[in-house]
């Protein structure tokens, strides 16, 4: 038998005020990167806090290396997490918050100023938290995630306040630890960051998981795009009509128009524009990107 | 659990917070004991609210530990403010749930952290106990008080009955900040109401009618520190003072090992 990560069945968080999560289900192989998105308020956090036994679920269940999250104290010792962004004391410095945490979990010491390297703080390890900036408290929160050498890494938004160098760090860092055998599970808006290191990808809408399964999976379910600008802008409806008329599905977007067909009916497309007197200035088939399905599956355009 | 008392001192152990708690203790045990000997003459009292100790009571056994049991309550107070903020920055902070995730056990976590914190109080109290015999002893000469009795046998009792009195009371006064951060997760919230109930409310009721102060907590357990006084016995005020320590502690651990941790 296979053992999963993580394995969630009908699980649900209910409030007062209604489903924060409802009867979600998807399942993460072991040792791969697994993209966790949603829009605001889809119930990522919440699905994160019950996989780590920090909020009770009220239904469904789920496993985490094949024990159930009813009993986090089984594997726990092999997760490390960073949830809604890092947490420390303000007034203990950045070795000093890992090591109460290392001490907690009867990790090595020697780990945490390995980690202080590996995420560049090596020379600011000492300063009060206080004191970090966004990313740097961003790089302490992945190093504390790292500390137990984890067979899970969960992430919540670790790239958030990072510069594009440091988002290409972690970018790297996770593909290393995946190449390891480490499993990520990790959210993040940054849709194009996920679409290159993600394997599977679980997607959340309003506390309903509408996909999960593999990245390649998702983006073959989805139409190509040609998008189209002309000369004169309103000629776009020009167009819009003639993909209309050959039974492809066309919308105009910030001035340039959004047609689902294949890449090889962009010449028809051309020919057309040019019988109807319409000169095109940008004709460019798409293949589907994680963003525009993340829009089409989640209904979300802010 | 070995090992969450020792990721709490890590905390606690800081130059800021142990060296400013100790130095608040020690200010308010000076203050205290000073002005025991000092106004030992004064109309106004040389004790608190105002009562007067005379020579005659400091010069029996338990002499040299007047002054440190007079302050007892205040350390308790000292104890209620950082076991409450220690407590309850894990929520503001967001710290309590790398906690949990680090080590999964809820009550485990809260009795180390109180073990901890136990340590820490039993320091700053062994402290404060040295500091005030110690000025006892140097202002006794000049307030005439007489020390014949404080070093033999009973004298040495009397200190170690003290002792262990005002460590009770500081305890349970830990344990009461600790509940109250639990319970209103924001430290400024759960240190102004201890300390307004303690310091104010309970003495203002008191004040209106006295007879309610046998069932303060917060006068019981002052009481405990000072080994009973003329309203409140010592064995009356160990057992209610008790009985309201477990009770909070019981609803405290039962809240947070059920409560989601959603901050």
């Amino acid at each position: 038998m296979t053992v999963l990560a993580i394995s969630v069945k009908d699980l649900s968080k209910k409030y007062e005020t209604g489903f924060a999560v409802s009867h979600a289900n998807f399942e993460v192989p072991l040792g791969t990167i697994c993209g966790f998105v949603g829009p605001n308020g889809a119930g990522k956090t919440t699905t994160i806090r019950m996989l780590l036994g920090l909020i009770s679920p009220t239904g469904g269940s789920a496993e985490i290396l094949g024990e159930s999250i009813k009993h986090p104290e089984k594997y726990l010792s092999h997760v490390g997490a960073m949830i809604e962004g890092p947490a420390f004391y303000p007034a203990l410095s950045g070795v000093e918050n890992l090591k109460v945490l290392a001490t907690l979990g009867g990790l090595p010491m020697e780990r945490v100023d390995q980690l202080i390297k590996t995420v560049g703080l090596e020379g600011r390890g000492q300063s009060k938290y206080k004191t970090y900036s966004l990313g740097m408290k961003q790089r302490l929160g992945i190093a504390a995630a790292l500390l137990p050498n984890p067979k899970i890494l969960i992430l919540d938004e670790p790239t958030n306040g990072l510069d594009p160098e440091g988002i290409q760090e972690v970018r790297d860092l996770l593909k290393k630890l995946a190449a390891e055998g480490t499993t990520v599970f990790v959210s993040s808006h940054l849709l194009s960051e996920l679409e290159l290191i993600s394997e599977y990808i679980v997607m959340l809408r309003k506390g309903e998981v509408v996909f999960a399964g593999t990245m390649e999976t998702l983006l073959l379910q989805q139409q190509p795009v040609i998008l189209v600008k002309a000369e004169n802008e309103k000629d776009l409806e020009k167009i819009v009509a003639i993909a209309h008329a050959d039974g492809h599905k066309a919308t105009i977007r910030s001035e340039v128009a959004h047609i689902e067909g294949p890449a090889d009916w962009a010449g028809t497309l051309n020919r057309k524009a040019f019988e109807a007197g319409i000169t095109l200035t940008q004709l460019a088939p798409q293949l589907p990107n994680l963003e525009e399905t993340f829009f089409e599956l989640t209904g979300d355009r802010t | 659990m070995i090992r969450v008392v020792a990721a709490e001192w890590r905390k606690l152990r800081r130059p800021t917070l142990f060296l400013g708690t100790l130095g608040a203790a020690l200010f308010f045990t000076g203050l205290t004991t000073t002005f025991l000997y000092l106004m030992i003459d004064s109309q106004q009292g040389n004790g608190d609210r105002g009562r007067r100790i005379g020579r005659e009571v400091l010069n029996l056994a338990g002499g040299s530990v007047y002054g440190f049991a007079s302050v007892g309550g205040l350390l308790g107070i000292i104890a209620l403010c950082v076991f409450a903020a220690q407590t309850a920055q894990e929520y503001t902070y967001g710290t309590l749930r790398n906690l949990l995730v680090r080590q999964p056990g809820r009550v485990r976590l809260l009795a180390g952290k109180l073990i901890a914190m136990k340590i820490f109080a039993l320091l700053l109290v062994l402290i404060a106990a040295i500091v005030s015999v110690s000025i006892s002893l140097v202002l006794s000469k000049k307030a005439k008080v007489t020390t014949d009795l404080w070093f033999t046998s009973a004298g040495f009792h009397a200190i170690g009955q003290t002792l262990l009195n005002v460590t009770i009371s500081v305890i349970y006064f830990g344990i009461v900040g600790m509940v109250l951060g639990l319970l209103l997760r924001s430290p400024i919230t759960a240190i102004s109401i201890g300390v307004l109930w303690m310091l104010i409310i309970e003495n203002l009721i008191g004040a209106v009618k006295p007879v309610t102060l046998k069932w303060m907590p917060g006068n019981q357990l002052q009481t405990i520190a000072q080994g009973g006084s003329a309203d409140v016995s010592y064995s009356h005020a160990l057992t209610l003072g008790t009985l309201y320590v477990l009770v909070g502690a019981v609803v405290a651990v039962v809240l947070f090992s059920r409560r989601d941790v959603a901050n």
